[in-house]
């Protein structure tokens, strides 16, 4: 388990590290958390030529509220989001999905920007961020720019990240008046990764009816993606049991579900329904 | 007879006195070890599952700075194929060179060595290694190994058929199913394990120009079978110049009793370039070349009388030993497995058949059970699966069936003799654990509520401290399997035990140190316990089949006996009494009933090394060797049940609660006892719900091949076990001791699926025919059963 050797860069700052990526081009590789990263080295599957470690680069980490919005510095670890009081009392969902990822050692480390960075198709971060309409904040050469959480996602381990830019920070506002929000997905059972993850984040009137309702779902296709149809389920209508189910029936579509050992497209399908459904049954008991 | 009371050692859970050093990171493992001018191997292996190697060109990796030397199997002139310790009549025994020259037969099998001055270089130095493959087609399924043309992997063994071995009486089996009121069939896939030893692999080879010895660090279970194998029977070199050390060893569960390639490569490289060599495995290494475990495919057919009797049992079963035969490969899917099939249960007839198959698959050896745990969950399965044939309550028609108490001998129908049982009385201890009565009432009330509550049991038996050496030597064994013992004690009383068993997590250096205290009247810390060294233990045979306490125990307590003996004799002369009137108590020789008139156990030791007031003729030292070849196997036994509910929408299942009553024999230390017991179950538990080895059918790539794919056991998965234990002690040997290395591990498997297949008893499921009961597996069993109408036999 011996990666192939290359070169190991410290940038002290944000400058510094663009100033690397633009020299360097695609022999380089941005060092975050390392936890999707040096794996893939040790196996050689991945062999990037120079790794840019961002430890060094100060202000990447930290969890602020800002304007309606907690702002998450991409560096921030796991552990630090699942631990945080300021996201405990404001968005405290993102601490229970934090809770979620791998094993105590992997949250100490692995970073929320890192991993919205990577994209890895079961990663569990981006479906409560395309639940709850998230912000990615990127940085380069001609200064900073904000991506929405839907065009974000391209594909495979493919993200809106410019090859000269570094993803800074992560914005994701906080919840309306009579809004729950929820993250249940179903680990495999060796790495812990989402076979499929649904996250939910639901706005209830005074009155019962659901005037506001984000769907994101993880896991089963090769990228994270809005579940439009159960969103378009569940607008305007007051969320009963019979109501939540049949919006959960759309969970599937647009997903290009993936089969593999862990399930075929039947099943993994079916597992996106399953866990919209409980996603957003469990959302709702939080609005009310 | 052993028995525990509070002032003695033997049967007190004390802390292991290994572990300080353990869990502070002082272990000495093999890839601790640091030596003057070491060299790093790394392998060249087969990315393919069967291909000709048409050529190696090695330049560019020589070329590369740093590089020591590269070896390919067409260098190794001289070393013959690694043995196959086990040779059943009529097996086909193919070439398995340490490196492949002519056909790589599954990935990961080693083509070439590259050795260089430090591991990195190694590896970088190895991809550069060009093999020049011709793919050849591969079969990896054990079904569909001897199928009209499947890929042909020997010469010596058409069809790919390595034995076919029966047992028992077929045609009283036959007739036994033409009495029977009900037949039950099934066919039963036990799947394929990966061992996943904490400790990877590791071998460190090196040889000294100056004496000509080569001394072998090496992750084994049996030092001295290692030094047997390697210097005999491979290398052909001397014995006495062959030193094999087995230190800090973490975990086998039988995947270290083995010659593996690369020691072997290592050992005979090291002679080579004057130098020695490191060589550790990386996970996935691990996961390609540790010998795999199970792997049956099986049908059976269970006869019934209309009253529940057991009339026959009659088995078929294809074993896949991968592509060539592990040490000890022949043996688990026939002696460990067929000669088991009679359970705890009084049976009519058994009629077993065996068939061997070579695959494109790393080879398959014995793993945690060997054999026992595929046995089991045959007989637990289709008893289970009778009950539900018959619409009996699985706990009657086990009580109606097992074999009544009995305290010195059952014949099996399948050639062993049991040592002594009472396999009622752990059900029942089990069955008032659990509340039976009260769990049928909740899972009823459960079920109303739609909720798929299920109950599973196992009544198991198993065969431990294999044994004697003249039947196994006449059943193929090419080793004896006894075990050495020697007790030095030192003349300040002190003592000193050189074990033939090896520690690879069990715990002797406080167990066999209880022992030795416990016997001699002296304090534990006064015990050392030496093992894994050649260099120091005379011989011995290794750690594997729950041997160490009923096989290495015996032979270190008859060295006691030896010991006390002489003892005896020079505390006779010191007190001026007779030999015969002296008695051993408490730590002093003493005068029969004279507590008064005696010599402490430390004043004897010391007297034996300065001979000056000493009984004449008698040889000075106090230091005894035994060997001890028991006459029997042992077979300790148990209940296990398992509770568990099923998720009906996504098929996933949790366990609720565990419970275990096993009977071991006499235990030593009940808390290591109970550790062994925990994990086993563990280990069970992963075989039933989510382990398994997967190779693709098509590439014959092994898919499973990092701990991200293969899902061993969380502690999350698991809930806090209930465990307690029946004692009937062995008459096997003096200690009562029958083992309990293994018994969770084979236990906990059907019990657990047995609990699955229960939760789906109102869906009409009556069996579930592969491992692992994933969520996907129980789910698309659940869909099938809803459109099926009426019982149907799942298939999933």
């Amino acid at each position: 388990m011996y990666p192939a050797a290359f070169e190991y860069h410290t940038p002290t700052s944000v400058k510094d590290a663009l100033g690397l990526l633009g020299k360097l081009g695609d022999d380089a590789k941005i060092l975050a958390g390392g936890h999707s990263l040096i794996p893939m080295m040790k196996l050689r599957l991945a062999q990037p030529k120079h790794l840019v470690d961002l430890r060094k680069v100060p202000g990447l980490a930290g969890v602020k509220e800002d304007k309606g919005a907690l702002a998450i510095g991409a560096m921030t670890t796991h552990w630090q989001v699942e631990s945080s009081s300021l996201v405990k009392s404001k968005l405290s969902v993102l601490s229970e999905v934090a809770g979620l990822i791998g094993d105590p050692a992997v949250r100490n480390l692995g970073t929320v920007g890192g991993s919205l960075a990577h994209a890895d198709p079961a990663a569990d971060w981006p479906a409560i961020m395309i639940a709850l309409g998230a912000e990615m904040v990127c940085e380069g050469a001609k200064g900073r720019r904000t991506v929405k959480v839907d065009d974000w996602f391209k594909g495979l381990m493919s993200t809106a990240l410019g090859d000269d830019e570094l993803l800074v920070e992560v914005r994701v506002p906080l919840l309306a008046a009579g809004t729950g929000a929820a993250y249940l997905k179903f680990p495999h059972p060796a790495s812990r990764f989402a076979v499929v993850g649904v996250a939910a984040a639901v706005t209830l009137d005074k009155q019962g009816t659901c005037t506001k309702v984000g769907v994101g779902v993880t896991g089963a296709g090769t990228k994270a993606v809005r579940a439009k149809g159960v969103e378009a389920g569940c607008t305007g209508k007051k969320l009963d049991a019979a109501t939540i189910e049949a919006a959960a029936q759309k969970a599937a579509e647009g997903v290009d579900v993936q089969a593999d050992l862990q399930g075929s497209v039947e099943y993994k399908s079916h597992l996106c329904r399953v866990f919209a459904k409980r996603a957003l049954t469990e959302a709702v008991k939080r609005a009310s | 007879m052993a028995t525990a009371t509070d002032d003695r050692l033997f049967g007190k859970s004390i802390k292991r006195r290994e572990d300080p050093r353990f869990i502070t990171g002082r272990g000495r493992y093999t890839d601790d070890l640091k030596l003057p001018g070491l060299t790093y191997a790394a392998f060249v292996r087969s990315p393919h599952a069967h291909a000709r190697i048409r050529g190696i060109d090695t330049a560019a990796a020589k070329a590369h700075p740093g590089v020591v030397a590269i070896f390919t199997g067409k260098d190794m002139t001289g070393v013959n194929s690694l043995p196959c310790g086990w040779l059943l009549p009529e097996l086909k025994v193919p070439p398995h060179p340490p490196l492949a020259t002519d056909v790589a037969q599954y990935v990961g099998d080693p083509v070439a060595v590259v050795i260089a001055g430090d591991q990195e270089t190694a590896l970088d130095a190895a991809e550069k290694v060009r093999v020049d493959w011709q793919v050849l087609p591969s079969v990896t399924n054990t079904d569909k190994a001897s199928a009209p043309g499947a890929a042909q992997l020997h010469e010596v063994a058409p069809n790919n058929v390595a034995f076919r071995w029966q047992i028992g009486d077929a045609a009283a089996t036959d007739a036994a199913f033409k009495s029977a009121a009900t037949v039950v069939k099934k066919r039963i896939v036990n799947q394929r394990l990966v061992a996943n030893a904490m400790e990877p692999r590791a071998c460190v080879a090196r040889y000294d120009t100056a004496t000509d010895e080569l001394t072998l660090w090496v992750t084994s279970q049996n030092p001295h079978v290692h030094r047997l194998l390697m210097a005999a029977f491979v290398l052909g070199i001397d014995e006495h110049k062959v030193r094999v050390i087995a230190p800090d060893v973490g975990g086998g569960f039988g995947s270290k009793i083995f010659l593996y390639n690369e020691e072997t490569v290592c050992s005979w490289a090291s002679r080579k370039i004057h130098r020695p060599i490191r060589w550790t495995a990386t996970r996935r290494e691990a996961f390609q070349t540790d010998a795999h475990g199970r792997d049956h495919i099986t049908d059976a057919e269970l006869a019934l009388s209309k009253d529940g009797k057991i009339l026959g049992l009659r088995v078929k079963t294809i074993a896949n030993l991968g592509a060539y035969l592990s040490t000890f490969a022949p043996a688990v899917p026939t002696y460990l497995y067929g000669t088991l099939l009679n359970g705890v249960y009084e049976m009519g007839a058994i009629h077993a058949d065996v068939t061997g198959v070579f695959t494109n698959t790393t080879p398959v050896d014995a793993y945690r059970g060997a054999g026992r745990p595929e046995a089991a969950y045959l007989i637990e399965r289709m008893i289970e699966a009778g009950a539900a044939a018959l619409k009996m309550d699985v706990a009657e028609l086990r009580k109606l069936n097992f074999i009544p108490k009995f305290a010195d001998g059952y014949q099996t129908k399948v050639a062993l003799l049991y040592d002594s049982g009472d396999y009622g009385a752990a059900f029942d201890k089990l069955l008032g654990m659990l509340d039976y009565k009260k769990f049928r009432g909740e899972q009823e009330a459960a079920r109303k509520q739609g909720r798929l509550l299920g109950l599973g049991f196992s009544t198991y038996i198993e065969a431990c401290s294999i044994a004697p050496s003249k039947v196994v030597g006449s059943l193929g064994a090419q080793a004896g399997l006894y075990e050495s013992g020697a007790v030095r004690v030192h003349p300040t009383g002190k003592v000193t035990v050189l074990t033939g068993s090896h520690s690879h997590g069990q715990g002797h250096e406080t167990t066999f140190a209880q022992l030795v205290a416990d016997q001699l009247g002296i304090p534990i810390e006064h015990v050392d316990i030496v093992h894994g060294d050649t260099g120091r233990v005379a011989f011995g045979m290794g750690t594997y089949g729950s041997r160490s306490a009923s096989v290495g125990g015996t032979a270190i307590l008859m060295s006691l006996n030896k010991i006390k003996e002489k003892a005896k004799k020079i505390a006779a002369h010191l007190l001026e009494a007779s030999a015969k009137d002296i008695e051993f108590e408490k730590g002093q020789f003493q005068v029969r009933g004279a507590r008064d008139k005696a010599v402490p156990f430390g004043q004897v030791a010391l007297t034996a090394y300065v001979p000056h007031n000493y009984p004449e003729g008698l040889e000075p030292g106090l230091e005894e060797t035994s060997f001890y070849d028991p006459s029997n196997f042992c077979f300790p036994f148990g209940a296990h049940a398992c509770v568990v509910e099923v998720d009906r929408e996504t098929g996933q299942v949790k366990l609720l609660r565990y419970l275990a009553v096993d009977d071991v024999g006499n235990v030593i230390n009940p808390m290591i006892v109970d550790g062994m017991v925990h994990g086993g179950i563990a280990q069970g538990v992963g075989q039933a719900i989510c382990e398994g080895a997967v190779y693709d059918d098509a590439s014959g790539q092994l898919v499973t091949g990092t701990m991200m794919d293969y899902a061993v056991p969380k502690a999350d998965m698991l809930p806090m076990y209930e465990t307690d234990r029946t004692v009937t002690p062995t008459l096997v040997n003096p200690l009562g001791i029958k083992g309990a290395g293994e018994t969770g591990t084979i236990a906990a498997t059907p019990a657990v699926v047995n609990a699955v297949v229960d939760a789906l008893a109102p869906l009409g499921i009556d069996h579930i025919e592969i491992m692992p009961l994933t969520a996907q597996r129980v789910w698309q069993v659940i869909q099938g059963a809803k459109g099926a109408k009426g019982p149907v036999g799942a298939k999933a």
